[in-house]
């Protein structure tokens, strides 16, 4: 349990294919509809977090002179972790009112910075010349191994993509609304064998911002108050070669178990949960490296209903990365559908939802950010 | 269509010129710690079990097996058809990336464990990547 309280929340006021805006402005066009949920302006705002652009250009941008800024950058998890750090800031005095900004022109490419790594990196030297292309092609990699040791299906893969499809029907806001079948994910474009294209995140534009401030301010703000019940984050390889073990993300189970003792919840306290789906492989490793399945057991789990809409442990309520949208960086959009679910506003909105545990991934199993909010 | 000078070239670092000297001359180079014997890739001038500096770099044996791999379909410049990306688990413990060549690039002819060893293809005058081929041991 934390003293700290998220006061705004909001999206980039389209997602999808944003040709008009670069991602700096996507920044802040977030930033602007979040102060404007929490009713602030920017004078109000003295602690910065961002990724991919960095705190001194979106805080120039905005025009907010920062006490405290966090540039912690891991991959799409990173505003998990921006949520810790602040509450950390926050709860020590170092700021009183952070905000957390995220935009990327993932699709249409608008002022996005060049992307690291060089032929004498680690991935240079070790990965690149064996033909990686991008993520589909390295983040899919160890899913054949675990196939094998624990006897999961092409079918119950495919069952993850068919199941947050439903999820996506529900939600205006997503990408993609229409049913599919497992048939229509197995007969998919193949990407990188096992993985089909319905089995790979979209590529879209988008951003979304977060205000957090002292849980004893949050009653004065116009939205309910969503509390940060407990934060953990972690790292493991900036290479997906380097796994210990190519079926368990050791950063998921830091990160996760972290969260949930700083929470003081256990499994059955939680109503909804986000796992960050790049693939369709990241909820089945978030599920059992978090406890909520035994080993080998997620992928029947995912098919047999139980994250569905109306089933007993709800999960990607917004679509996820694989049908609402996933700009480069997703872990925002989770956040968001947390916040939503908390404060009883997500477009699929699940009864009486009290704790949202949201867990987030960085780079190809690289890093992990887990944070559990709650209404009370 | 397919570029084989388009792939990638690794540029070592002093810290790995020791791997890229060896697959020059046809060896798979390792390190392992002279204090816990932890055998460990990529290379490092210390051991990233115990951190002590005193590690020896050793020819592996170059066997390994299939530990997982995808079969990219999307467009690269070097190659013209799917291939295998794999992850070999080698004899001695660790895992590297490389392409297992000389067997179709299928999921019926790609089947996990199969036993692999190491070939070399030179890629420049300076750089010689290792790639794994179905071992010739096998039954
Ligand atoms: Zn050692």
């Amino acid at each position: 349990m934390t003293d700290v309280a998220i006061v705004g929340a909001a999206e980039t006021t389209e997602l999808g294919k944003i040709p008009g805006m670069s991602q700096l402005q996507l920044h802040a066009d977030a930033a602007f509809n979040t102060l404007a949920d929490a009713g602030l302006s920017v004078g109000d705002i003295d602690g910065v977090a961002t990724a991919g652009e960095s705190p001194t250009g979106v805080a120039h941008y905005l025009g907010i002179t920062p006490h405290w800024v966090d540039a912690t950058a891991v991959g799409g998890c990173s505003f998990m972790i921006h949520v810790r750090h602040a509450v950390a800031a926050i709860q020590s005095g170092q700021c009183e009112t952070v905000l957390i900004t995220h935009g990327e022109s993932g699709r249409s490419n608008i002022g996005r910075g060049g992307r690291p790594g060089g032929a004498a990196t680690l991935a240079g030297q070790f990965e690149m010349p064996y033909g990686p292309v991008g993520a589909p092609t390295l983040f899919t990699l160890p899913v054949l191994r675990y196939m094998k040791d624990f006897g999961l299906t092409h079918e119950q893969l495919a069952m993850v993509a068919v199941v947050q499809r439903q999820w996506a029907g529900l939600n205006p806001r997503a990408s993609f609304h229409d049913p599919i079948t497992v048939d229509d994910v197995l007969n998919s474009r193949m990407i990188a064998y096992p993985f089909h294209l319905l089995e790979c995140c979209l590529v879209t534009d988008g951003g979304g911002a977060l205000i957090l401030t002292a849980a004893e301010r949050a009653k004065n703000f116009p939205q309910p108050p969503v509390y940060i019940l407990g934060s953990g984050e972690s790292v493991e390889t900036p290479m997906i070669s380097q796994m210990q073990d190519l079926t368990s993300s050791r950063a998921f189970r830091v990160a996760g178990s972290r969260a949930m003792a700083d929470a003081g919840i256990n499994h059955a306290d939680v109503d909804h949960m986000m796992v960050y789906d790049a693939f369709a492989h990241l909820p089945i490793y978030g599920l059992e490296d978090l406890g909520f399945c035994q080993k080998g057991e997620a992928g029947s789990f995912i098919a047999e209903g139980n994250t569905a809409p109306g089933g007993c442990l709800p999960l990607n309520t917004n679509g996820g990365g694989l049908s609402f949208m996933h700009s480069g960086m997703y872990g925002m959009y989770a956040l968001q559908e947390s916040v939503r679910q908390i404060r009883g506003t997500a477009a699929a909105q699940v009864p009486d939802a009290q704790v949202s545990l949201c867990l987030g991934v960085g780079g190809m199993f690289g890093a992990s950010g887990c944070v559990v909010l709650g209404n009370t | 269509m397919a570029d084989p000078t388009s792939r990638p070239v690794p540029r070592p670092t002093p810290e790995t010129q020791h791997y890229w000297d060896g697959t020059k001359v046809g060896e798979l180079r390792l390190q392992r710690c002279d204090d816990c014997e932890e055998v460990y890739f990529p290379p490092r001038p210390f051991c990233p079990k115990c951190s002590s500096k005193s590690v020896t770099v050793f020819a592996a044996s170059g066997l390994g097996t299939l530990h997982s791999y995808v079969i990219n379909a999307r467009p690269h410049p070097a190659w013209a058809q799917p291939y295998s990306i794999a992850l070999v688990k080698l004899a001695e413990g660790p895992t590297l990336m490389s392409n297992v060549i000389g067997c179709p690039q299928t999921p019926e002819a790609l089947e996990l464990d199969m036993p692999l060893q190491v070939t070399f293809e030179e890629l420049t005058e300076t750089i010689t990547l290792p790639l794994f081929k179905p071992s010739e041991a096998r039954a």
